[in-house]
């Protein structure tokens, strides 16, 4: 029996509706990311398992016990909410202490749980400053301890690293995943950044417009996107218009881009998107200029941009534009217009139908907001028709047919 | 060019306070000083109104009461006029107004807080909001006589809500009420008090996170455990000083209670229109005397807010 379930919950704030139909299942000790854009709903389904919200349709079970009609202060969720909500006139002992106190536990017993949590946070030598003493990283910190001292049902976490720099960011949700794992605590964690759910979850679920597009490990999300949304939500994704070749090699703009390519349900001659991750593109100097042949053409570079580790580049084609990631050591002599050999990795290229209304469908090129855990872009975007789909035996929606 | 650039630029690209530890960075702050220091004479000649107006009309006036009261009629130095201060009507005035003070910040205090925390709550329209402050900005500035004679004619012996509950059944007389006591004092008091304590409290209230109340609940509290222990100790400063201000505020009125009451009610500001004017007999002395006291007891008041303010928000510092 799973930990947590919410079953068919809708929601509506005048006429905006915010969530529809949203049916989801965490497991015993999960950490479940709800990951989309602003607007997607994840909040709000958020605030409706902690009880601040209450659904218009739907139920929400923990334990099999149906809390959806219960109040938030009876139904035992630790809540970490995005801005530092830290009680400004409680030291750090005194706000991670509060829950046990509103619980009339003994004084000695609450101070020792305080001491020892904000231990486990990494903040022993400040239990006795208040908020405004504090970093915002330490401030989480101390939310995080005072979610904990409850020992909750399930730890809720919105967006608690986004008022944070870069480098806390990342050293936090690290220290997030090492805690939750300790405790084994069951987490729902909602984010927009799709390198810190990517990094920290066992599923992330993606949501658009109320309804989940996609569940799934991190790395199924990420290599298997099954609808446009989440192929060009998640990560940055090179979308081409193309067709299958009576051969089963795919063809994009009378050009030949790619051999071997897992087909699916593609027939032959079929239009389809063909969607291409940064990293599966290959590139290499070419000097002289040469005939397309096989699964190699030939490229023009436009633009690159250095990334650290990586660089990404633009290379212009026959049928468009394509953009690469390569390591930097391998950009050092790809300015921009130098000619280049393109070959697409197979392995790494998603087809999805064409045909349905979707992001985007007029044209090709990269979408998505980028490998370096900056905000994706394209939240304006609609995903499209809905359908259903079922991902890791739980029931999700699809906003485009596969 | 902003001021950030500028400071930056005069102190030769150094961000200003850097130090640098060395000679150059001396330097750099030597030749970065004057601009500063002519900046700070410009702020400081832009309080000089504020400072003159100031001295002219509370500092000297002090000064000229505090010494006006040690002076006897032959103008040498005497204790006669604050002698007078403790005893007969005089002592007395000061417990009226006191009790009239303390009375009324407390009624206009929980009144103006419980009207503006019900206009801020979930559910109430937003179009209410404006309305009440704007009403309050009216009210809280709607007092002397004015305010006297809107009771009068209301609250008063033939006032038309006085006849109207008498039609109804309800003889406010009889019930112990009457415009021009103390309890009509405190009516009248409160229709300028709670505005004023609203228009205080409400940036106070707005100011109150939901994030707190949900953390509240959260971790198992209702809305007793928030208001008990966040939203009232958060909020504890601010109602201290709204409530000195209160305070301060009945303690000096004039017009209304004279207005009102007659003199029958002895308050210390009437008392001292009265000696001031020669209405009883002229004795500029002892009005220096009791305005004094009136000085003393604010300070009383506001040395007890200080302390106040620095044990409730000690979390602030």
């Amino acid at each position: 029996m799973s930990k947590l379930e919410l079953v068919e919950i809708s929601k509506r704030f005048g006429a905006v509706e915010a969530l529809r139909g949203l049916s989801l299942e965490v497991a015993s000790g999960e950490f479940l990311s709800l990951l989309g854009p602003s607007g997607c709903g994840k909040t709000t389904a958020l605030r409706i398992i902690a009880g601040f919200e209450h659904p218009d349709v739907g139920k929400l079970l923990v334990d099999g016990r149906d809390l959806t009609a219960i109040p938030a202060n009876r139904r035992s969720m630790g809540m970490v909410f995005q801005s530092y909500s830290l009680f400004p006139n409680m030291t750090a002992r005194e706000n991670v202490e509060f829950g046990l106190r509103i619980r009339r536990r003994a004084r000695a017993e609450r101070t020792a749980r305080a001491l020892e949590l904000l231990d486990l946070v990494g903040l022993a030598g400040t239990a006795n400053r208040y908020p405004h003493q504090l970093s915002g990283g330490q401030q989480q910190r101390v939310a995080l301890a005072r979610a904990l001292a409850i020992e909750p049902e399930v730890l809720l976490l919105d967006e608690p690293l986004s008022a944070l720099d870069a480098k806390v960011r990342v050293q936090l949700r690290e220290e997030i995943r090492r805690i939750q794992t300790s405790l084994g605590i069951t987490t729902i964690y909602v984010t927009h950044d799709q390198e810190e759910a990517l990094s920290i979850s066992d599923r992330v679920a993606v949501l658009s417009l109320g309804c989940i597009e996609q569940i799934g490990a991190p790395s199924d999300i990420y290599r298997e996107p099954r609808t446009r949304f989440v192929a060009e939500f998640v990560g940055t994704m090179n979308r081409l218009d193309g067709k299958v070749n009576p051969d089963g090699s795919i063809e994009c703009g009378g050009l030949c881009v790619a051999h071997g390519v897992a087909l699916g349900d593609h027939a032959p001659g079929e239009q389809v998107i063909v969607l291409v991750r940064p990293e599966s593109i290959v590139l290499e100097e070419l000097p002289e200029p040469q005939a397309a042949s096989g699964d190699l053409f030939e490229g023009r570079i436009v633009a690159h941009t250095f990334l650290g580790a990586v660089t990404r580049v633009t290379v212009s084609v026959a049928f468009g534009a394509v953009t690469a990631d390569l390591p930097s050591s391998r950009a050092l002599g790809l300015s921009p217009g130098t000619r280049v050999s393109v070959r697409i990795d197979p392995s790494g290229v998603r087809l999805l139908s064409i045909g349905t209304s979707g992001p985007g469908s007029d044209g090709s090129g990269p979408t998505g907001g980028g490998s370096g855990g900056s905000g994706p872009t394209g939240e304006a975007e609609s995903p499209g028709e809905e359908g259903s789909a079922t991902a890791g035996g739980l029931p999700t929606r699809s906003a485009a047919s596969l | 060019m902003s001021t950030t650039e500028l400071v930056e630029e005069e102190a030769g690209g150094l961000p200003v306070g850097t130090g640098g530890g060395g000679g150059a960075g001396s330097a750099r702050r030597g030749a970065a000083a004057p601009p500063r220091r002519r900046r700070k004479w410009l702020a400081w000649l832009g309080a000089v109104p504020f400072l003159a107006y100031v001295a002219l009309f509370l500092l000297i006036p002090t000064v000229e009461v505090i010494v006006n009261a040690f002076r006897g009629t032959s103008g040498s130095f005497s204790l006669a006029n604050v002698r007078q201060l403790t005893s007969g009507q005089y002592a007395s005035a000061y417990v009226a107004s006191i009790k009239v003070s303390v009375a009324t910040a407390l009624t206009g205090g929980l009144l103006g807080f419980f009207v503006a925390w019900s206009t801020l709550q979930r559910g109430i329209p937003r179009a209410i909001r404006p309305i009440v402050t704007t009403f309050s900005g009216v009210a809280a500035n709607f007092a002397g006589i004015p305010l006297a004679f809107a009771f009068v004619a209301t609250l008063g012996t033939t006032g038309v809500v006085t006849v109207l509950l008498a039609h109804m059944g309800l003889n406010l007389t009889a019930a112990g009420f009457t415009l021009y006591g103390f309890s009509g004092l405190v009516v009248v008091y409160t229709y300028f008090q709670f505005p004023l304590m609203l228009l205080i409290i409400i940036p106070s209230l707005e100011g109150m996170r939901t994030e707190w109340r949900e953390a509240t609940a959260s971790l198992g509290g209702g809305a007793w455990s928030f208001w008990r222990y966040v939203g009232l100790p958060i909020l504890l400063p601010s109602i201290a000083s709204a409530m000195v201000l209160l305070f301060g505020s009945a303690f000096s009125a004039y017009a209304t209670p004279y207005a009102l009451t007659s003199g029958y009610i002895n308050l210390v500001p009437v008392l001292i229109g009265s000696v001031m004017s020669g209405n009883i007999v002229a004795n500029p002395g002892l009005g220096d005397a009791l305005a004094l006291g009136m000085i003393l007891v604010v300070s009383v008041a506001v040395a007890i807010y200080v302390v106040l303010q620095r044990r409730v928000s000690r979390w602030a510092r």
